[in-house]
Order: C-alpha cells, then structure tokens, then sequence
C-alpha cells in the first residue's frame, strides 16, 4: 500500500499529538502534507477515512466541540495515547516471554506480539528464552473463534448455526455470549440462549458457517459470579447412577480396563473376570466394542445389548 | 486492514524502541521487528520525512544508520509506544492467567512473578482487557503425580523409567526416556524425551504413565535429538501414513472433531466422510469397532475386511452359550 499515505498518517498523529489546543479540520489540512493538494470534498472523504483507520488501530483520537466554534477540534492526548512507564524484573521478563508464545494461531499470536513489541519498544526488557523446560501452546483452530473473542470483548450478541451433538441437526441460534473456556483442547463458547430464554454451553467444533453480530457492542451483560468453567465442566451423564459391570477379559490384554478395574479375579480358562464401575452404558459399550474379542460383558443387560449392538454395525458395514 | 495499517503501528513501535535503544544495529532491530535489513531500511527512510507541522528541517526526525548503527533524534512527539490495545493485553493476559491455574508448573517464585506480571499490564492496558482476558479461560488439567518425578528428573539431569500406557493399541510398555521438556499443549502436560524403545524424540502424556522412576543415569540424549514442533497440534499424521476413508452417521460426527482430518465432506443429513491418516492398523480397528452401526470404513477394502473380522469374533462370544466350558 502506498507510503505516502504511510506518511501522511504518521505526520497526522505527531501533529495530533504535539498540538496543545484542538486542531479544525482545516488546520489540519494547512498542517500535514498530502492533504494540502486535495481539493474540499476529496479532503474531507480523504481525513474521515485517516481518523477511522488511526482509531482501527487503536489511536485515541478527541473530537471537541466548541459551542462558540463552527468546526469541531481533534487532538490526541498524550496520556491516552501512550503505555505507562512499566519495568519489569527478570523473572516477570521470563513469564511474560513464555506466555507471548502461549497463541499458535495468527490473530491472537499477533496481538501478543504485538504487545511485546510495544513493551519492548517501551524500553521493558523481555526475555523471550522462555523457561527453557516448557513450553506452553494453546490452539484456536476453530473457525469461529475469532468472531466469538470479538464478541465476547465487544460485549455484543451473535447469531450462528449449530449442529446438535446426537442428531447432526442444524439449528440457528442467538447467542448473548459470556465468556469462551478451553477445556481438554476444545473451545466452548458459554452464554444465554435467547432462543431457550436460558444459560447454554456450544461447543465451537460444531458451529457451522458463520458467526454474525447481532444488535450493538456494549449491549451483553455478563452476570455477576457467573462462573463459565463450572457451566462448561457439567456433563449430562454426571447425573446418571454410578453401576458395577461384571466382564470376562482375556488374559494379558486389556490393560487400560484393567487399571481401571475394581477387581481383576482369575476365572476359566484363558479368562479373568472383572468388575468396573461405569455411568453411561453407551460410553461404557464404545470402549468395550473397541476391544474386540478380548472382552465380553456378562452384566448388565443393557451394557450387554449396547456391544451387541455395537459389533452388529461393525458387522454390517 | 490495509498494509499501510499495518506499517504505521510497526514505526509507532520503531520510532519508540530506537529512541531507548541508540546505537542499536540495523540487523539485531530488524530481527526484532521481523523485517528484511532492506525493509528496515525502508521504514528509516520513511520516518525520516515525516515530523512536526511546519516540516522545516528542524522539525522533522532526524534518524542516521551509518556504518548499520542506528541514531535517532528530534521524535519526542513519538517517543513512547502506543498503549496495549484489548487484543494485545487480553493475549497476554489469559495465557499468563493460564501459567497461574498450572501450580505445578510454577516455582514458588514463578508464582509471585506471574502475580506480579498480570497486576503490572492490567494498570498498562486499562479496564477493558482486565475484562476481556477474564471471560477467555484456558483450563489445565491438574497434574498427575508424575509431573513432580518428571521435573525433579528435568533438574538433575537424569534419565526416567516409565511404565507407559497407549491406549489406542491398548498396550502397556516399558520404556527409557531422556526428559527434554515438559511441553503443555491445549492444556495438557505431556513429556518430551528421546525414547530408546523408539529411537527417537517422543511426547508421553503424563496422565498415561502408570509408573515413574528417576534412574541412577545421567540423561544424554543424542545429538540428534531436536525439539518437536508442536505449533501445528500435537498429532501429527505422518504423509506416509496410510490413507483411510470413513462414512460416520450424526452419532458419529465426533470421530471428525477428534483427530485431524484430511478431508471432511458434509453428505447430508449429518453424514460425513472423514478422510484421515493413521500410523496404527490396530487403532484404526478399534475405532471402526467403537463406531459400531454409526460408522464404516469405505476404503481400503482390506481394512473394513479386518473389521469385520474382529466384530465377528467378539460377536461369537455372545453366541455360544458353552463358551463357559
């Protein structure tokens, strides 16, 4: 893109900056090159798209306006404008560094650098050596976590279609979203559902397309001493009554059931009988099935019927 | 955003870091700014045309590189960087509230630095990314117990003994391990370590380590034995993996979010095909079994043959009742 207009922007923002008093537009047009050879209209389309990308990226701009005066003033306060003296011991420099590498996605691993950038442009010293023995990633992959962070900071509703867990079907929701929590590598976005007038949890691997805004920033309010992990955390299968499966498991193989197991008792031939304590026998029945023929289950019937079942498919397919 | 959006944050950055760094060397600045010497160059000699209205040569920067040594005066205006934007200080903030949730990470003094940190950029970066980075959080799973062998074993430079669980081969073995580093990804603490059963680096989930020991052996492992990179996930399929193609029902749709894919081709009705790679013939068995009647292999013909083989013996199972004697 053009450096002139490179250059135009950042003499914009000295003159902003060193100004003491609100500039007019058309002092400011007398002040900075590359607006003087514009004609009024040009100029005018010319400076509201400047102001508009100075504060994209985050550049305080005042707009002042003076009853006495036709005109409004603009200044950039120098207070609003600049990091806080900061410094930081070297301790504090090796954390920050390990959590600057924390992102491995482009739009949250930006930011950070970004930031560290500015810190160190800041005269902080930073230490990006890390801890040496760890090492920390989180990653965003999901295609919607970008819109949702922008919600969530924006404080502002979003609208996205979500296919349901068991089904696949596809239904559009509207979401006032809350908060976003990473839990086991996946990200769930945690809101209220206007929909079903009530708090839900959606897992952002199965949103589907994209998430628009709705309505406007600042419109979301999250509840007082909500907690967004707790919500995240519960499993409908936590409500379901702990039970014991009695299964004969074939001699030397097995051996994640096994450490898992209650009781592990020789029984006939080639067979050890075993107890373990399961809540959801579908759960329970996909891990069994996966075992082959190095298990079978001999209670409970329902546990049973859900391998059978299972194996059945294998079968068939 | 355009790429000039772009450059000017970079020389509100640049502008400030020469005015606390004089002297400093056109590679070293370049390296820190990502930037080509030829690009860094480039942006000298655009700040060096721009300054305070007026633009008389007293006002404008004066900025001189000669010799590859870089001098700055004349940009008071400019000299401090820009404040922390939300995105920029809420990055930092939820992955050092993150380092906080790991105690087992933490030294007591890295504690009371992380303490330290978050206090010190949520005054930098005001209201809104104190906010933010407390509705974005990263749960870590608690450390096992092993994680305390594992560092102890880091510190004092030795070799462990592990008793090793790998549930997709269901398979326990033991192994020999030099402990590089505790890698924690997607909030999960694995090990990694040059392995003498494989020859080779290897990340062991610490949670899968039924047993663990510090040997009387001092850790020494080869040359070869580089980092793994863990940017792009920690599974990685090799390409010579061989190649399978599955067809999975609604019910089936996890196998898609579990392991990464190939391909994924919606068929309608919350049917996919799941096209992905696997090192392990036995794994995938175990998965097409799991599947059961909510998914199926389509390819390799001679996979979903070994299917339905082992459905067909564990089936068996349950069909003859003097399977007792």
């Amino acid at each position: 893109m053009s450096r002139r207009k490179t250059e135009r922007l950042l003499n914009l923002v000295i003159c902003l900056l060193a100004t003491r008093r609100p500039l007019s537009a058309e002092q400011i047009r007398q002040a900075v090159p590359g607006y003087d050879r514009e004609g009024d209209e040009a100029f005018q389309r010319m400076f509201e798209r400047d102001k508009n990308e100075l504060r994209e990226i985050g550049i305080p701009i005042e707009v002042h306006k003076d009853p006495w005066e036709d005109d409004p003033g603009y200044i950039i306060r120098r207070q609003a404008y600049e990091l806080p003296e900061i410094t930081l011991e070297p301790d504090e420099a090796a954390v920050l560094g390990l959590a600057a590498q924390v992102w491995q996605r482009a739009s949250l691993a930006e930011a950070a650098g970004g930031a560290l950038l500015k810190l160190r442009a800041g005269g902080v010293q930073t230490d990006e050596s890390g801890l040496g023995t760890l090492e920390l990633r989180v990653d965003t992959r999901d295609p919607a976590f970008p819109a949702l962070w922008e919600a969530v900071r924006d404080r502002r509703a979003v609208r996205f279609d979500y296919r349901a867990a068991g089904s696949g079907a596809v239904l559009t929701r509207t979401l006032e979203p809350w908060g976003v929590v990473s839990r086991r590598g996946r990200w769930y976005v945690v809101g209220f559902d206007r929909d079903r007038g009530e708090p839900r949890v959606f897992r952002l691997s199965r949103i589907a397309g994209e998430v628009t805004p709705v309505g406007k920033p600042g419109a979301v309010r999250v509840p007082e001493g909500v907690n967004l992990r707790e919500m995240v955390g519960y499993r409908d299968d936590m409500t379901l009554p702990e039970r014991s499966a009695l299964l004969r498991v074939r001699r030397g193989t097995c051996e994640g059931l096994r450490q898992l197991a209650q009781r592990v008792e020789p029984g006939q031939g080639e067979w050890d009988e075993v107890e373990l304590v399961f809540a959801d026998p579908e759960r329970l029945a996909g891990w069994l099935a996966s075992l082959g023929a190095d298990v079978q289950v001999i209670s409970p019937p329902d546990a049973r019927d859900a391998v059978i079942r299972r194996l059945k498919g294998a079968m068939a397919s | 955003m355009s790429a000039s959006t772009d450059r000017l944050p970079r020389l509100l950055a640049l502008v400030p870091y020469l005015m606390s760094h004089q002297g400093a060397q056109v590679p070293e600045v370049a390296k820190i700014f990502g930037l080509t010497e030829k690009q860094l160059i480039d942006d000298l000699q655009l700040v060096w045309m721009c300054g305070l209205p007026g633009h008389t040569p007293g006002d404008l920067i004066d900025v001189s590189w000669d010799g590859g040594e870089i001098l700055i005066e004349n940009a008071e205006t400019i000299a401090r960087p820009l404040r922390l934007g939300v995105d920029e200080a809420s990055a930092l903030l939820v992955a050092l509230r993150m380092l906080l949730e790991f105690p087992e990470f933490a030294e007591v003094g890295d504690r009371d630095a992380l303490a330290r940190v978050i206090a010190k950029l949520e005054r930098a970066a005001g209201e809104g990314a104190a906010a933010v980075s407390s509705q974005v959080a990263v749960e870590v799973d608690s450390a096992p117990d092993a994680l305390a062998v594992v560092k102890d074993a880091l510190r004092a430079g030795r070799r462990l003994s592990l008793t090793y669980y790998v549930p997709g081969r269901d398979e326990v073995t033991p192994r020999e391990v030099d402990p590089m580093r505790v890698v924690v990804a997607d909030g999960r603490p694995y090990l990694e370590g040059w392995c003498y059963r494989a020859e080779a680096v290897r990340l062991f989930r610490l949670d899968r380590m039924l047993e663990v020991r510090i040997l009387d052996v001092p850790a020494d492992p080869p040359e070869e034995a580089e980092p793994l990179d863990v940017t792009e996930g920690v599974f990685r399929p090799s390409p010579s993996d061989e190649l399978v193609e599955l067809e999975v029902t609604p019910a089936g749709r996890w196998v898609a979010e579990y392991y990464p894919c190939e391909e994924v081709t919606e068929l309608g009705e919350g049917r996919l095909r799941v096209t992905l790679r696997a090192r392990d013939r036995g794994w995938l068995v175990r998965l097409a079994l799991r599947l059961g009647d909510t998914g199926k292999v389509v390819a390799p013909e001679s996979l979903a043959e070994t299917v339905r083989e082992h459905a067909s013996a564990a089936l068996a199972l349950y069909d003859a009742p003097c399977a007792e004697g």
